[in-house]
């Protein structure tokens, strides 16, 4: 009954979506009333399309098999938190997620953004519940979560077990969070683009909603990669497989939004870019969910697709970009672009900053996308590989990663290098220091090393330079210093801690590439082995029952360089209702390096190991999470706050009178 | 862009403050285009089945990523090497791998090795990919395998 009864709301909110996107897009002029009655139907379709997710959850909870979703991809042993995480871990469940996102956004713009002028008001939701329609639409008629079975099959057939984890839980929400947050900028620039409206107010309005989404998208990229490294099997974090490209070029082209949408607060200009990116951002995300599920494209990450939903995704596809991209041809030009500034400049550096990640983006989209094309001209298959993408991406990086220690010390409009340049100085001098002796002391082989280990300490140190320049350190007394720090405004200590977020990945990045060390050896209970100091001895190997598999189990002692000794569990375990197998890496972690031990397939009682140490791997997704931190830091800036300013004007308008 | 622009304030026009940034932005856009077609050049892989490895004459050392079926009974494992043998239908070849396969490797199944061919003609994997799903057989492989009609949908479980 309540699967009818999902599916029924789910329905209702589709009608109403497109009933909004009609009412909106067309009679945006219409003022407040119309805002109104939008904002109540946007608060709606949240309501509507969570009683749908809600009933499907239900049924999975209750292992409930009727439901033809829950047959597919669940099981009643199945712990009770897969159960839920499973509604995700399949297309159709993650459809009905990724539209309850899409009208959460929606529902969240119109409780929060009651200060806005109406006629953006009624655009961005028409344009929201547009969106609303489409998914909601394209669910309901080629994915249709909601499917009855009749009769109902006693058990299901479980979820692919390398999901069966507790990544599932967290990942896909969060980078959906992010993913279809940028939904909102769009929405955003489609009503820029309709109405004119486009001023430093818009900035304002749309910088909060760019910096939530990316925050979100930082976090589930993030977490992706640590699940996708602990989970596998194969040591490796970042693969540049299609999945994970298209999830990164979002992230690209958001962080470049992030800071022109700053150029166009602060200064009124780079509008028209600006805007450009906020539909760009967002078609990347749309890509970056529905190419790959298409079909298209392969890759290791995704559920099996079927290839008959791919025209429908990719009509939409078609018709939302572009249509985005007409009217942006339409409109653009009549658009004033405003506030000059010399090339030194603040903005010639966020500029500078926008042109390497914009270019990064079309690299990695070329790479991406280069071997569908030439497998359609001509038929040749060939695959763009991680060699590639670690050329192209690196080479346009470095230049980024040099200059960011400086944008944040330039002045707005004209500023001084040299001495911004003497400022640095004594960073500058510490980082070639550091990057001389680790390398040095690390002793490396591939050139590359110092130059990455350089530029992860100067964006790292630079990061710092500007709280401290500001907190006059060293050259007034401590404690003057200490209550200027803490009277720093908030933006700029995101702003520091986002950039030392950056230089903590790069660190991690260039010392696993560097100094990773790796074992393969047949090893048998009673025997051990010896990579980087570190003492692997086989102890036992045994046979256990899990909740719904059995293990195959590898108990090991790691004894550190230090004398300190650990137990590793490696498991392969072979799952009772798909009879698949896994494989369960012991990870073991000393400060920021970690031990990684994966178990083979036994075969005559002889075993083969594989052993990596991996020095510092940790700082890869520290970074990720200063980043973020950063990120969620700067919402909580009193100058974000929509409205804030408008009231504060009003009064002090009033007061003039 | 590091072009003593604040030291000659006066002597840049508006015209002229807008060419060197546009100038800028287009020399990077020009050096990564560059960078880009270069790296395309010589980074990409090439997917072969076997017979594509006879019909092209392959030359040793060239890294392509090799797929097909796992010969049934081919496999042998001494300690961490493997041997095994990729078959389109049409053509065999030999393929060794030092190392932990996928779980899910399987005679019979689909597989897409990573490597070059050896001096002696044994394909050197050093990468062996198999998606994390039973059914699964990648792509390229259903297409080499339908091109010498060996394509069974029912044998692959799907």
């Amino acid at each position: 009954m309540s699967i009818e009864l999902g599916h029924f709301a789910l329905i209702l909110a589709f009608a109403i979506a497109l009933v909004s996107a009609i009412g909106g897009l067309l009679l945006w002029r219409r003022g407040e009333r119309l805002a109104l009655v939008l904002g109540h139907a946007s608060i709606l379709q949240f309501v509507l399309v969570a009683v749908a997710f809600l009933a499907v959850v239900q049924a999975f909870v209750a292992s409930d098999f009727s439901l033809a979703l829950a047959a597919n991809h669940s099981h009643s042993l199945k712990p009770l938190i897969f159960k839920i995480s499973g509604v995700w871990g399949n297309h159709e469940g993650s459809m009905l997620l990724w539209v309850l996102i899409l009208v959460l956004f929606g529902a969240l713009v119109a409780t929060f953004g009651r200060r806005l002028p109406s006629d953006l008001t009624n655009l961005v939701l028409g344009t929201q519940s547009l969106l609303v329609a489409a998914f909601a639409g394209f669910t309901l008629l080629t994915s249709n979560p909601f499917e009855r079975l009749s009769p109902a099959p006693l058990e299901g057939a479980d979820l692919n077990p390398v999901l069966q984890d507790i990544g599932l839980a967290i990942h896909p929400p969060l980078l959906y969070a992010g993913y279809v947050g940028f939904s909102i900028c769009f929405s955003f620039a489609i009503a820029a683009l309709v109405s004119g409206r486009i001023d430093q107010a818009w900035a304002r309005w749309v910088r909060p909603w760019t910096m939530l989404s990316w925050t979100f998208l930082t976090l589930g990229i993030a977490m992706g990669s640590y699940w996708a490294y602990y989970e596998l099997g194969w040591g490796g974090w970042w693969f540049w497989d299609p999945v994970e490209n298209s999830s990164f070029m979002p992230w690209l082209a958001g962080t470049a939004l992030l800071h022109s949408a700053l150029v166009m607060e602060k200064r009124n200009a780079l509008k028209i870019w600006t805007i450009f990116l906020s539909i760009i951002t967002f078609s990347l995300s749309l890509l970056g969910t529905f190419l790959v599920r298409s079909g298209i494209l392969t890759s290791v990450h995704t559920f099996a697709s079927d290839p008959t939903r791919g025209l429908v995704i990719l009509t939409i596809l078609a018709v939302l970009i572009g249509g985005a991209f007409l009217l942006f041809a339409i409109r653009s030009p009549s658009l004033r672009q405003g506030g000059l500034f010399a090339p030194i400049s603040r903005e010639g550096a966020l500029i500078l900053n926008n042109l390497f990640l914009a270019t990064a983006v079309g690299a990695v989209l070329v790479g991406t996308l280069y071997p569908l094309l030439l497998d359609a001209l001509t038929g040749t298959t060939i695959s763009v590989g991680a060699p590639f993408f670690n050329f192209t991406f690196g080479a346009l990086m470095a230049p980024l990663l040099l200059v960011l220690p400086f944008g944040p010390l330039l002045a707005w409009k004209r500023a001084d290098l040299v001495a911004a340049g003497q400022r640095l100085m004594g960073f500058a001098a510490l980082s070639v220091f550091l990057a001389i002796l680790i390398s040095a002391l690390g002793g490396t082989s591939i050139s590359m090393v110092p130059i990455g280990l350089l530029l992860g300490f100067w964006v790292s140190f630079g990061a710092i330079a500007e709280v401290i320049e500001r907190s006059r350190l060293g050259r007034i007394p401590l404690g003057e210093s200490l209550r200027r720090l803490r009277g720093l405004p908030r933006s700029i200590w995101s702003t520091a801690l986002g950039h030392f977020g950056m230089g903590l990945t790069v660190l991690g990045i260039v010392t696993v590439s560097a100094w990773e060390t790796e074992l393969v050896t047949t090893l048998n209970p009673g025997e051990t082995a010896e990579l980087s100091g570190y003492l692997v001895a086989f102890d036992s190997f045994e046979q256990q029952p899990g909740a719904n598999y059995v293990a195959d189990t590898g108990v090991f002692t790691v004894t550190d360089p230090g004398g300190e000794t650990a137990t590793l569990l490696a498991e392969r375990r072979t799952y009772v209702a798909s009879g698949m197998p896994t494989t369960e890496a012991a990870i073991q972690t000393y400060g920021l390096s970690q031990l990684y031990l994966q178990l083979g397939e036994p075969l005559e009682n002889t075993h083969v190991i594989r052993v990596w140490h991996k020095p510092y791997i940790l700082l890869i997704w520290i970074g990720a999470l200063v980043m973020a931190g950063a990120g969620a830091l700067s919402l909580t800036d009193r100058r974000l706050r929509v409205g804030i300013p408008q009231r504060a004007r009003k009064a002090t308008a009033e007061a003039a009178q | 862009m590091t072009m003593p622009a604040n030291t000659r304030r006066k002597g840049m026009t508006r015209k002229q403050k807008r060419l060197a940034v546009i100038a800028g932005l287009a020399l990077v856009l020009v050096l990564a285009t560059a960078l880009v077609l270069t790296a395309l050049r010589d980074q990409i892989v090439f997917f072969y089945a076997p017979s594509d490895v006879v019909a092209r004459n392959v030359t040793p050392g060239q890294p392509i990523r090799l797929g097909g079926l796992v010969k049934d009974g081919s496999w042998s494992r001494d300690g961490q090497e493997n041997t095994f043998i990729i078959t389109d239908g049409g053509h065999e070849i030999v393929a060794h791998y030092v190392g932990i396969l996928p779980d899910l490797f399987r005679e019979g199944q689909g597989v897409v090795a990573e490597g070059s061919l050896g001096p002696e003609g044994r394909f050197e994997a050093n990468n062996v990919l198999a998606k994390h799903d039973e059914n699964y057989v990648p792509k390229e492989v259903v297409e080499a395998l339908k091109a010498q009609g060996e394509w069974r949908p029912e044998a692959t479980g799907q």
